[in-house]
């Protein structure tokens, strides 16, 4: 009850506990594509890719302003992506490889653009660190609105090329043979997945982000063969586990909120994966045991 | 160059072969992430270990590290045989958990000790000659570097013991389950040392880098041969120059040593995409347009047969009248009637006017076989 309070009235708890459950809800929605796509670690390798992009903004602009940083973020995830792409097109490295190179390289470059930075003699550096690891406790008021804001739009525009990105994910040939151009699409939903991650830096950080955009869609497959009720259902735990992890992380002393945030994301993946009805751990269990049941019975019968 | 920075360029050289080796199975066995995970998950076995033996260099860290490396494996492939999630999915969703547990644990519990994410993740390479191996008081050179020394040589006396089995199983599993090679054993004995690599080189020089050494100079390699050896070989030779020179980059402009390590890699991996003979994207370039000459060499042969001995042979057979005829740029007629002369296809008989050889002739019949004829 304190707590419930304490959302509602508490104006940092208010503000993170927003920020976090915007960023679980767009993370969610649109990461369940890139589960469905086999694409889980390009989370992964777009966040990793993102660090050099937020130093150069910054050393650019000479601005800690969040739009500014996510800006340099999403275009260094992008070109980060398109580099994978090429190195899968254009060579027979893997791509699995090919996302373990762009994630080490471009952060090991984030890294060096760092250390530039660092030396400079102006203070305004302080809090790029927060990307790496995320600090959800510096979220703004502002920083809120442009999460929710950017967010909305990336939705909208899932909503708007839903019909197309649902034929990229499931029947990609099919798309080729109707002249679509699923290269194009494929970009579009990929620069989605960069749009979403880069919003998620700042709370969450470089290294948990992926889980943000894995976890709560692995959670809602368990509950439906629908993409539509995947994509709300993601959207929906993704939001609740941004939440809980703000109400839990705020509740002791010292409990960071990104990876608590994360912790609840994985621990509704372990129930789903247990409980679901149908795909569930217990329910294949139940399942089996009827089906011996009923196949001695009818050996008993003559 | 003083004693220090000797010292840095050895243990550099020592972690990145170290790390190359077992990176070249990861490559091409397809798991090549899995060494993103192990690397981020052991930090919750290093902090485990600490809390049970309070001291940061102990040997224990190692081992209760490498068995939550070996725990990252087996949680994967836990998730993936439940047949609810994907391969990918489950490794993306192992270790951040593993990764936030730690995380917490060190905000709990090691606020006042030096147990750092930061130089976990990023790695202090440059202290590392700052901890040194003494015995009977005296000075053996760096603690790490003979961590690492002795990785490096486990790594190559398990792969020299089990070449067979990894090279069998990575290339052809089926085969190799079918000779009786358990793939459960050879995968997990594999993995534990991918995890001891990890353990040891990311107290060196943080977890990213060794994935950036663990998969870039394989792939790298694997990209200028087609033979396991000589691959293994290059990994080493790729990974250790790779690191030699980040560390110089790194003194030269000030900057972190690790990261211009990573770097390092990531330039020498877009060399080998690049300019690999046969496989670079330069080759491909040259390849291709060495084609798009050869066939236009036999188009113009068909043209020439086409018209050999017509009525408008005269105006048809003229090089000037190709650019018109089959739409090609003046500068790439020119180009292909002089590759078509070369190769004996077509000669000239005064300035312009083209004439089919017997070469060209039969050239010209069989690619009309071959190939649609020409409008």
């Amino acid at each position: 009850m304190e707590l419930l309070h304490a959302l509602f009235f508490d104006y940092t708890l208010r503000t993170v506990a927003l920020g976090a459950g915007a960023l679980g809800a767009v993370a969610g929605a649109l990461g369940s594509f890139a589960v469905l796509r086999r694409q889980s670690l390009l989370g992964d390798a777009i966040s990793h890719a993102a660090l050099p992009g937020i130093v150069l903004a910054f050393m650019l602009t000479g601005s800690r302003a969040t739009p500014v940083l996510v800006l340099g973020a999403a275009l260094a995830g992008w070109v980060g992506t398109l580099f994978v792409l090429a190195i899968v097109r254009r060579s027979r490295i893997p791509e699995d490889a090919a996302l373990g190179i762009v994630l080490s390289v471009f952060f090991g470059l984030g890294l060096v653009l760092l250390t530039f930075v660092q030396r400079s003699p102006t203070a305004a550096q302080a809090g790029l660190e927060t990307f790496l690891f995320g600090q959800a406790a510096t979220l703004l008021e502002q920083d809120v609105l442009l999460i929710a804001g950017v967010g909305s739009i990336a939705l909208v525009a899932l909503a708007l090329g839903w019909k197309e990105f649902k034929l990229l994910s499931f029947d990609p040939d099919f798309g080729r043979s109707m002249g679509l151009p699923m290269t194009r699409i494929d970009v579009a939903l990929t620069t989605l997945l960069v749009v979403a991650i880069v919003l998620g830096l700042q709370t969450v950080g470089v290294v948990l982000m992926s889980a943000m955009v894995v976890a709560p869609a692995a959670a809602a497959r368990q509950w439906t063969d629908s993409l539509g009720l995947m994509v709300v259902l993601a959207g929906a735990l993704g939001a609740g586990a941004g939440v809980a992890g703000t109400l839990v992380s705020s509740m002791g002393r010292g409990i960071p909120t990104g990876p608590t945030i994360v912790l609840a994301a994985s621990i509704f993946v372990g129930v789903s994966l247990l409980v679901a009805p149908g795909r569930g751990l217990v329910a294949g269990r139940l399942r089996l045991r009827r089906v011996r049941q009923q196949v001695r019975e009818g050996e008993s019968e003559p | 160059m003083n004693g220090v920075h000797l010292e840095i360029q050895l243990l550099a050289a020592v972690v990145a072969v170290a790390c190359a080796l077992p990176g070249v199975f990861l490559v091409l066995r397809r798991m090549a992430l899995m060494s993103d995970a192990i690397s981020h998950s052991i930090l919750l076995g290093i902090v485990l270990g600490f809390f049970w033996v309070g001291d940061l260099g102990h040997p224990l860290l190692i081992l209760a590290a490498t068995a939550t490396g070996v725990l990252t494996v087996a949680l994967v492939e836990l998730l993936h045989g439940t047949r609810r999630v994907k391969e990918d999915a489950a490794i993306a969703l192992v270790f951040p958990a593993l990764f936030s547990i730690a995380v917490i644990l060190i905000a709990q519990r090691a606020g006042g000790v030096h147990l750092d994410v930061d130089a976990v993740l990023l790695g202090e390479i440059a202290f590392a000659p700052f901890r040194r191996f003494e015995w009977n008081g005296l000075d053996l050179g760096p603690r790490s570097l003979w961590v690492m020394g002795g990785i490096l040589a486990l790594n190559l006396l398990a792969i020299g013991l089990f070449y067979k089995e990894l090279k069998l199983s990575t290339f052809d599993a089926g085969l190799a389950a079918s000779l009786g090679f358990s793939p459960v054993l050879v995968h997990y004995g594999f993995m534990t040392l991918v995890s001891v690599t990890a353990v040891g080189a990311f107290d060196a020089v943080g977890s990213i880098l060794v994935v950036a050494l663990m998969i870039a100079p394989p792939a790298a390699a694997w990209l200028l041969t087609d033979r396991l050896p000589v691959m293994l070989a290059l990994s080493g030779l790729i990974a250790a120059v790779s690191a030699i020179a980040g560390f110089h980059v790194a003194i030269a402009f000030d900057a972190s040593i690790a990261g211009s390590m990573a770097g390092m890699t990531g330039v020498a991996f877009v060399g080998a995409f690049a300019l690999a003979p046969e496989r670079g994207l330069v080759a491909q370039w040259q390849r291709r347009a060495r084609q798009r000459v050869e066939f236009a060499g036999l188009m113009l042969s068909i043209h020439l047969l086409n018209h050999e001995g017509g009525a408008r042979a005269e105006v048809e057979n003229r090089v000037e009248h190709l650019s018109e005829h089959l739409r090609w740029s003046p500068d790439f007629a020119r180009r292909v009637v002089r590759r078509a002369e070369r190769d004996g296809l077509v000669v000239r008989e005064g300035r312009d006017r083209l004439l089919l050889t017997p070469l060209g002739r039969e050239a010209a019949r069989h690619g009309m076989v071959q190939a649609p004829p020409a409008r």
